[in-house]
């Protein structure tokens, strides 16, 4: 069998790709200016190849990936919808992509004006006194807000807060981003409507809490309709409210996590915004705080005076830089424009398609698959494969079925309460007959899980490469090419 | 499920077994299949001093982490260094594949851990 | 109905009939009514393309960019030339509109393109393993330090205050917030201040972090450093520039434990700051403690070659609160973008890039010092980038700069007062001799 190539082994020695100007100044002599021991003893092993080999390579590896624009994409938690073609083209204006992040203030003022309109517009969103658009991802963004509400407790004197409490249905990230800010993390069950178990969290509430971590609506598509006396509860105990904007395509000119309660939020620009994944990254993990919390935000904050746009740096209650620069920023600059394309009226359209969405296919397959919280769900839904796991198949089977019909399967045994979890995001970008064709083939699946079994266990069929061994990988972590000696496969 | 007599269990599902005042302990039957395929084991670092309930070793499988607990305590005297290499070998017979070597510090703690017929009872009752 | 939403407003009725309901507003009757706004957001009216383009352009052009500029300014983000092919294959949408690759079927196009990566990375910085990258230089820095706490299980680390300044204080929140002693050592003659290196290395020192070349552009002892480390078993982190490495010696060849930086130069447009990429390698006994994701190479069914995400059980979604870090969304098209930079560039490209930015910046260095009206700073090695001090405020001389459309270098004289006027001048491929000698002619009048 013929394995794709690697980029190494398309290699023909004294090909090349790139083209560069001679030197113009006079060349001095390399070790009169870089002592021998700093200077390269070897080459790297970088492939040898013509500008036709690397476009001809790469063209034929993105044949071997599935965008959005491939087809459906309903990744729960993951918000995987189409995203603008024009915002591409603005970020691509040499206005925004030549400009060096220390240019003076006066020749970037361009670039600060975006920063703080989209600040601002991401407050009316959230309902928020105060931005910051450094963090450069969700999890950043969890992180830095964590950050502050710790510098919030110990700015008063209210050193023993050291417990970030998160449901058992929360995002991984959730937990490991109150680790890395040094707190300790107590989990709090999840009643039988899927919704934070308030008695459970009464219990926890002492004045060792620093603050709740909370998704809204949460990871199983719902809304946490106790959320005032949630909020209610956790202030009385002197805790902060954070809100997790993984979900926050639901609720999008519909409600506000400040009007909830909710004292800090990070939104993921490349969800709810509209701006593309990138295949994992970049993406843009604003936080937004109240009043209160404005003073420890990361330095700098873009400010507006005098008729101009700056940088302050002057804060000496921030908790300090979390990156360099000011964020991403091009990735932001995305969202700006997706939000000023379809104003108001668009975002609000955006989160009721989004919902209705969602309602339409979870009410058309929930006779077909087990669904544990069956109640109106918002942006998302979850379902159990456990009726088909009884016939020997595996959520992760339906999953590989999936991608015989050219369908990206939906997140699977995410959130951890839910067994066989599959969950379904369909967004609002996505048509009644592309949601009709899922649907089709979801209830096909559903009936060969019954019928032949086998079918579905060996899925996917259709793919590039098969079922991989996992296992394999992990045992034996291969994580470089070292040249054509060690390829496993010969 | 295999379940082997003249071991002793605990809850969290790991096996004890001992000679003297020493006892090897691993995980059992149950747990690996539980996990599934096991790609990786972080063993503890010999000398170590451990009390009964702490989580003294872990083992890993593609898509999750298990901490193992000890039922017992002590010192550990020797950890088994061949998984390392072939993490495989526990999924393949989970009773020979021990993880530590632990010099038992309360003999009595063993006496209170589950023996092989009760063990395949809390099992069952567990799925 | 907004542009991107296909279904009409019928085909909505239909389906709210169909499950149901009678209006939209009853898709929502769990959020309580107190808390549903009742107005539309204050966000104006939606605009067509066309408007859009209009105004984005407009604010565009309130910025000035370099394609007008000859930059002279780096200090961690370069204007470094980018081949045309990278920004033509990020632009393929099943690149830049995919998800993290999770279901590897259908994800080999980026989990190959991140084991390339890897591997490259590997190659440049003379390490074992990489990770498919960080948010950037800086934080990927401070994760490494991180990692080099939890290795060590020591909880002090050194940092050369001949590190960026923003990387160094990127490194102090992460480590203010993780219980993280972070101690400054100073330099001498454009250099870490071995001596004093040396004296505050100690039994409880985690990692000793040092900048290669430096934020001054010089080239950091980076052996003596690591020997200091190792003594007392502790690690040597390396924050390296990857143009560099295509002619200076590996980190991982002078005793480096972990090497971290920014990957912009490769093939990333400048952007105002980011979208950058962090780079993360490592020597493979720290595999286990590394951030981030990593993908690796198996085999499918069939027995063909397939790549995946590996080793996950280090990361936030299945280890919570024990993860080695909470990152999961990282810059992984712009790794991409440095896939393909490096791709295009092959071992003899990235050769000749880092020679022109060599000799370029020793002809500007040179020039200038040859008017004299510009004294060294320091006598250390540099690469690209260089310090001199100058009688007049640097602020000045930027001033009278941009009068000729010329971007002058960075401003030393907040983070560096010590050094009085000190200017940090880039000269990279890209400036040309007529460029430098213009620059070094305005430059010398005042």
């Amino acid at each position: 069998m013929k394995n794709n190539p690697l980029i190494f082994e398309l290699e023909r020695p004294g090909r090349k790709a790139y083209s560069l100007p001679d030197c113009d100044v006079p060349v001095s002599d390399m070790a009169t200016l870089v002592p021998s021991e700093y200077l390269r003893k070897s080459e790297p092993a970088l492939p040898e190849v013509s500008e036709v080999d690397v476009v001809r390579h790469y063209t034929n590896l993105s044949r071997r990936n599935h965008g959005v624009d491939s087809g459906f994409y309903p990744l729960g938690s993951c918000t995987m919808k189409y995203n603008p073609k024009i915002n591409e083209d603005v970020s691509k204006l040499p206005g925004f992509t030549s400009i060096h992040p220390y240019q003076d203030e006066s020749l970037v003022q361009g670039c600060l004006e975006i920063l703080h309109h989209t600040g601002n517009m991401l407050k009316e969103c959230t309902g928020m006194d105060a931005v910051s658009l450094q963090p450069a991802a969700g999890a950043h963004g969890e992180l830095t807000g964590l950050m502050i509400i710790k510098a919030y407790h110990e700015s008063r004197g209210d050193k023993n807060r050291n417990i970030i409490i998160v449901p058992d249905s929360a995002h991984g990230t959730n937990p490991a981003s109150a680790a890395a800010a040094g707190f300790s993390v107590v989990e709090v069950k999840s009643n039988e409507r899927g919704n934070v178990d308030i008695e459970a969290l009464r219990s926890l509430m002492s004045d060792k809490v620093a603050g709740l971590m909370l998704t809204n609506p949460n990871t199983l598509g719902l809304f946490e309709e106790e959320i005032e006396e949630i909020a209610g509860m956790v202030h009385e105990a002197g805790g902060l409210l954070y809100y997790d904007g993984a979900n926050a395509n639901a609720i999008m000119g519909i409600s506000r996590p400040g009007d909830m309660g909710f004292d800090v939020v990070h939104l993921n620009l490349h969800k709810t915004f509209g701006t593309p994944h990138g295949g994992g990254g970049p993406g843009a993990g604003p936080v937004g705080v109240k009043e209160k919390l404005a003073p420890f935000l990361p330095v700098p904050v873009v400010e507006y005076k005098d008729g101009k746009y700056c940088l302050d740096y002057d804060r000496p209650l921030s908790i300090g830089r979390v990156k360099s620069f000011y964020g991403n920023f091009s990735v932001v600059l995305k969202a700006y424009a997706y939000i000023k394309a379809i104003g108001a009226k668009g975002l609000k359209e955006a989160s009721e398609g989004a919902v209705l969405n969602a309602n339409y296919i979870m009410s058309k397959l929930k006779k077909h698959y087990d669904l544990p919280f069956d109640r109106k769900c918002m942006h998302e839904f979850v379902l159990s494969g456990r009726k088909q796991a009884a016939n020997g198949v595996s959520t992760l089977d339906i999953a590989k079925r999936l991608l015989d019909f050219g369908y990206h399967p939906p997140t699977i045994y995410f959130p951890l309460i839910v067994k066989e979890a599959l969950m379904i995001e369909p967004t609002e970008t996505e048509s009644r007959e592309t949601l009709d064709g899922f649907i089709e083939t979801m209830i096909q699946i559903a009936k060969e899980a019954e019928e032949t079994p086998e079918k579905v266990k060996g899925a996917p069929y259709k793919t590039v490469v098969v079922r991989l061994d996992e296992a394999g990988a992990a045992r034996n972590p291969v994580l470089r090419w070292r040249g054509k000696e060690d390829d496993i496969c010969q | 499920m295999k379940v082997i007599k003249n071991l002793k269990y605990s809850k969290d599902h790991e096996w004890v077994k001992v000679e003297g005042n020493k006892a090897y302990i691993g995980i059992t039957d149950y747990a690996q299949h539980a996990l599934g395929d096991i790609v990786f084991v972080e063993l503890p670092e010999t000398d170590t001093e451990i009390s009964g309930g702490d989580a003294f070793a872990v083992v890993e499988s593609v898509k999750a982490a298990a901490d193992v607990y000890s039922p017992v305590s002590g010192v550990v005297l020797e950890v088994n260094e061949e998984l390392l290499d072939a993490p495989e070998r526990i999924n393949e017979d989970p009773y020979e594949s021990w993880i530590a070597l632990i010099e038992l510090s309360d003999p009595d703690e063993v006496e209170e851990l589950m023996d092989a017929v009760e063990y395949e009872k809390f099992c069952s009752e567990e799925d | 109905m907004s542009r991107y939403i296909p279904n009409t407003p019928g085909q909505q009725d239909d389906m709210l009939r169909e499950i149901g309901l009678s209006s939209r507003e009853e898709l929502f009757s769990d959020i309580p009514c107190r808390l549903r706004l009742s107005r539309l957001l204050n966000l104006g009216e939606p605009l067509s393309e066309m408007e859009l383009l209009k105004i984005m352009k407009d604010i565009a052009s309130e910025n000035s960019n370099l394609d007008e500029y000859a930059c002279f300014l780096g200090a961690g983000a370069y204007d470094h030339y980018i081949p045309s092919l990278v920004g033509h294959i990020i632009s393929r949408q099943e690149f830049y509109t995919s998800y993290t690759p999770y279901q590897p079927e259908i994800s080999q196009g980026m989990l190959q393109a991140i084991f390339e990566y890897q591997t490259m990375i590997c190659e440049l910085t003379g390490m074992d393993v990489s990770n498919a990258s960080m948010y950037d230089g800086a934080s990927a820095m401070a994760e490494a330090a991180v990692m080099a706490c939890s290795a060590a299980r020591r909880n002090k680390v050194l940092v050369a205050k001949s590190v960026h300044p923003e990387y160094r204080q990127v490194l102090k929140t992460y480590g203010h917030f993780r219980g993280i002693q972070i101690e400054e050592v100073g330099f001498k003659d454009g250099l870490v201040d071995l001596e004093e290196l040396e004296n505050k290395t100690g039994s409880d020192t985690a990692a000793v972090i040092v900048q290669y070349p430096n934020f001054f552009g010089n080239v950091e002892p980076v052996r003596p450093a690591s020997e200091i480390a190792h003594k007392n078993k502790a690690l040597l982190v390396a924050s390296a520039d990857p143009i560099a490495l295509g002619l200076l010696e590996a980190p991982g060849n002078l005793g480096a434990d972990i090497v971290t930086g920014e990957g912009q130069g490769l093939g990333n447009p400048l952007s105002f700051g980011g979208p950058y990429l962090g780079f993360f390698a490592a020597s493979e006994s720290l595999l286990r403690k590394m951030p981030g994701r990593i993908v690796g190479q198996t085999v499918d069914r069939d027995g063909r070659r397939a790549f995946v995400l590996t080793i996950q059980t280090r990361e936030q979604h299945i280890r919570r609160e024990k993860a080695t870090s909470n990152i999961c969304s990282n810059q992984a098209l712009n790794a991409l973008a440095a896939t393909v930079y490096m791709a295009v560039m092959g071992k003899q490209g990235m050769r000749k890039v880092a020679e022109l930015c060599l000799q370029k910046s020793h002809y500007a260095y040179n020039s200038l010092i040859g008017t004299g009206k510009f004294k060294p700073a320091f006598s250390a090695p540099f690469f690209k980038e260089f310090v001199v001090k100058s009688s007049v405020p640097v602020k000045q001389i930027n001033e009278k700069l941009l009068e000729s459309k010329i971007i002058g270098g960075f401003d030393l004289s907040k983070d560096y007062p010590e050094l009085g006027n000190g200017w940090l001048v880039a000269v990279t491929e890209k400036r040309t001799k007529k460029e430098i000698d213009e620059f070094v002619e305005k430059a010398g009048v005042l």
